[in-house]
């Protein structure tokens, strides 16, 4: 074929597919498809960014939570300036702008009350938002020792997120060691092992795990397995970071064996039957051979089972006990980032310090399942390189 | 017959191997007697009856789809794999029934290697891909094994090619050099009998000479039996071949006569190219 007859057939129409052959529908879908992934993206975006703008007055330090704080009589409103009103009544630009002359007024009226109500206590001044107070233990008054407190609504209000973090690591953690030796077995054993008719039922009924709505797993565990566990372990609580994370691992389970069982199908025919040819069992061949092959696919499972876990809300709330107790002890109550989140969102005060303090653990949980899954990439890509001999 | 071979020589571009003395058929390794292979409904092989010997290279050629591998697959039971599959007939091993119930089917595989036609060495190190069947078979003594992989590699002719990143993946390989992975892999734990299902029908011509080259070594030890589609690749490696059609075992007899003599027509026909 003469050159410019490819030119000319390239050249598209109305310039629109430099590069592709002249077919305009197949540049409209492409682009359309583009722009449906493009839109998933810029959801995450928006969502985290939209996390992060309600959690910034606190991270920059510009809340004061303390319990005691000076106050200005209502009176003297008209001797501030708008800037000074504003900070004082810690408020955004926006919400400032917002407000009518009379509402301000009653709220300056609201905090002079609350500053005549404030509590007697060395600790009342403090302002607990502060990143030592959120991290670190401090000996609060009535206390013998330094602890870590987890108390919103107390009167000195106590913000300190370690408990919360341990919640949410303990129950994940025994999450994770209840489903993955299990959902694991069963991939192994339904992709490997079992024959062909029995894997049809098995297969799809794990799979319908996954379907089971996590109120009703947490209505389970709270009702059923509480009790059960409770009498095997002997536990003090009823409800505890064990029955939580059973709970969860049931959750897990489908997630990591269906990813798994993907994985170890997945990996060639022809593996397993060189193992064979070579005189091992279909166990050995499966364990031995094709449980390598497909390591980078059974960690990404693994990997997606603790984003499931740890983002989990509704089973940890109702079968962990909801107590913010500063302990690794399973047998404990404990309480989750998830957890606390979804319980006080409701009653924190619009724009407040409480408030701000649950944004900030969703954007703590949305950092960990981001660098989880970052992490998990890298080593899958580095197993998978050195499975190809390409590391 | 003969008169209308020589006016009309068959296939006189094929060099046919000569090995000189034959050994004789009187105390054969393999006795296939009877064997009827069935997937389902339909019959793969029909009615087969053959002897190999020992120490020698066996080619079995044919048109697709005439049961060629699917016997191969016999010999090491590869077949029990496939579910539908039902097995009438008796094949023996020195002597021994492989179809009998008391028979080890891991035995049986330690003394039948296969070669397989996409070469597939796992996803490990080549060292590992040696050792396997050795680790498998009960073997864990370092030493024992660095001898017997090097050993096992030198052999298969890649040794020289592999020595100084015996540790890296298999995977990095070459497709020949992987095929000849595969050998040493199979002949580390010396088998009597290695199967060859098409094993250069992946490769390249000069894979595929060296892999040639490297089957004709190994007959001084080892009893082959190779599947193939090349039909001068038959005549130049093989001391027998087999042809089959449909199912059946045309004709078996010395890869000389085959080629330059055969005794049906179908064979003629087919090696010289008349049809298949």
């Amino acid at each position: 074929m003469p050159h410019r007859d490819i030119g000319k057939r390239s050249a598209g129409w109305m310039g629109l597919s430099r590069g592709h052959k002249a077919r305009p529908l197949e540049w409209i879908a492409e682009k359309a498809i583009f722009a449906v992934s493009l839109s998933t993206i810029l959801m995450v975006f928006l969502i985290f960014v939209f996390i992060a703008k309600e959690a910034w007055p606190l991270l920059a330090g510009k809340m004061n939570s303390a319990a005691s704080q000076e106050v200005i009589a209502p009176e003297d409103m008209d001797k501030l300036s708008a800037e000074e009103l504003r900070v004082y009544l810690e408020m955004t630009k926006a919400e400032f702008a917002a407000k009518d002359r009379e509402t301000l007024q009653l709220l300056m009226e609201l905090k002079a009350e609350a500053g005549a109500e404030a509590p007697d206590d060395k600790d009342a001044e403090i302002n607990t938002t502060e990143l030592r107070y959120l991290v670190k233990p401090y000996q609060w008054s009535d206390y013998d020792k330094p602890e870590y407190i987890w108390q919103p609504v107390s009167a000195i209000h106590k913000y300190n997120i370690i408990p919360l973090v341990i919640g949410s690591l303990k129950t994940t953690l025994v999450a994770l060691l209840f489903a993955v030796p299990l959902a694991l077995g069963a991939a192994i054993y339904v992709s490997q092992l079992a024959p062909p008719k029995l894997k049809e039922y098995v297969k799809p009924v794990i799979e319908l795990l996954a379907g089971i709505p996590s109120v009703v797993l947490g209505f389970f565990a709270l009702i059923v397995m509480a009790t059960f566990l409770q009498s095997v372990t002997g536990s003090h609580s009823r409800l505890n970071a064990l029955v939580a994370g059973i709970a969860l691992g049931i959750a897990v389970i489908p997630v990591v064996f269906s990813i798994a069982e993907d994985a170890l199908t997945s990996v060639p025919r022809s593996y397993i039957q060189a193992a064979l040819a070579l005189g091992a069992s279909k166990w050995q061949a499966a364990w031995q051979v094709v449980l390598p092959a497909a390591i980078p696919g059974v960690f990404a499972a693994v990997a997606l089972g603790f984003g499931r876990a740890i983002g989990e809300t509704m089973i940890v709330l109702m079968a962990s006990g909801n107590a913010s107790i500063m302990s690794w002890d399973l047998l404990d109550s404990t309480r989750t980032i998830t957890a606390t989140i979804a319980a006080e969102m409701a009653e924190a005060v619009f724009g407040g310090h409480h408030y701000r303090i649950l944004f900030m653990l969703g954007m703590l949980l949305f950092a960990v399942t981001f660098i989880s899954n970052l992490l998990g990439d890298i080593v899958i890509h580095r197993l998978k390189g050195r499975l190809e001999g390409k590391s | 017959m003969p008169e209308i071979l020589m006016s009309e020589p068959v296939m006189p571009n094929i060099k046919v191997k000569d090995h000189g003395h034959l050994p004789s058929a009187e105390s054969p390794l393999l006795e296939v007697e009877n064997l009827s292979l069935y997937y389902g409904h339909s019959q793969a092989l029909k009615n087969i009856s053959v002897k190999l010997s020992e120490k020698v290279i066996t080619a079995f050629i044919g048109p697709s789809g005439c049961g060629k591998s699917t016997l191969l697959r016999c010999f090491n039971r590869m077949n029990d794999l496939i579910d539908s599959v039902r097995i009438t007939g008796k094949i023996k091993i020195g002597g021994q029934d492989i179809y009998e119930k008391s028979v080890d089917v891991i035995e049986l595989r330690k003394r039948v290697g296969m070669v397989f036609q996409r070469s597939n060495p796992f996803p490990k190190s080549i060292y590992e891909n040696v050792a396997y069947g050795l680790k498998l078979h009960g073997k864990n003594d370092r030493a024992e094994l660095d001898e017997i992989v090097e050993r096992s590699l030198r052999n298969a002719a890649l040794w020289d090619e592999v020595k100084d990143r015996l540790h890296t993946s298999a995977l990095g390989l070459s497709g020949g050099q992987q095929q000849r992975l595969c050998i040493a892999r199979a002949i580390a734990i010396r088998p009597e009998i290695i199967l060859m299902d098409e094993p250069a029908s992946a490769l390249d011509p000069i894979a595929t000479a060296k892999i040639e080259e490297l089957v004709l070594e190994l007959r001084k030890e080892f009893t082959i039996i190779i599947v193939t589609h090349n039909m001068q690749q038959a005549a130049r490696i093989s001391d027998y071949t087999a042809f089959f059609y449909l199912g059946e075992l045309i004709e078996f007899d010395a890869t000389g006569k085959v080629f330059t003599n055969p005794a049906k027509k179908q064979t003629e026909d087919y090696v010289t190219g008349r049809f298949g």
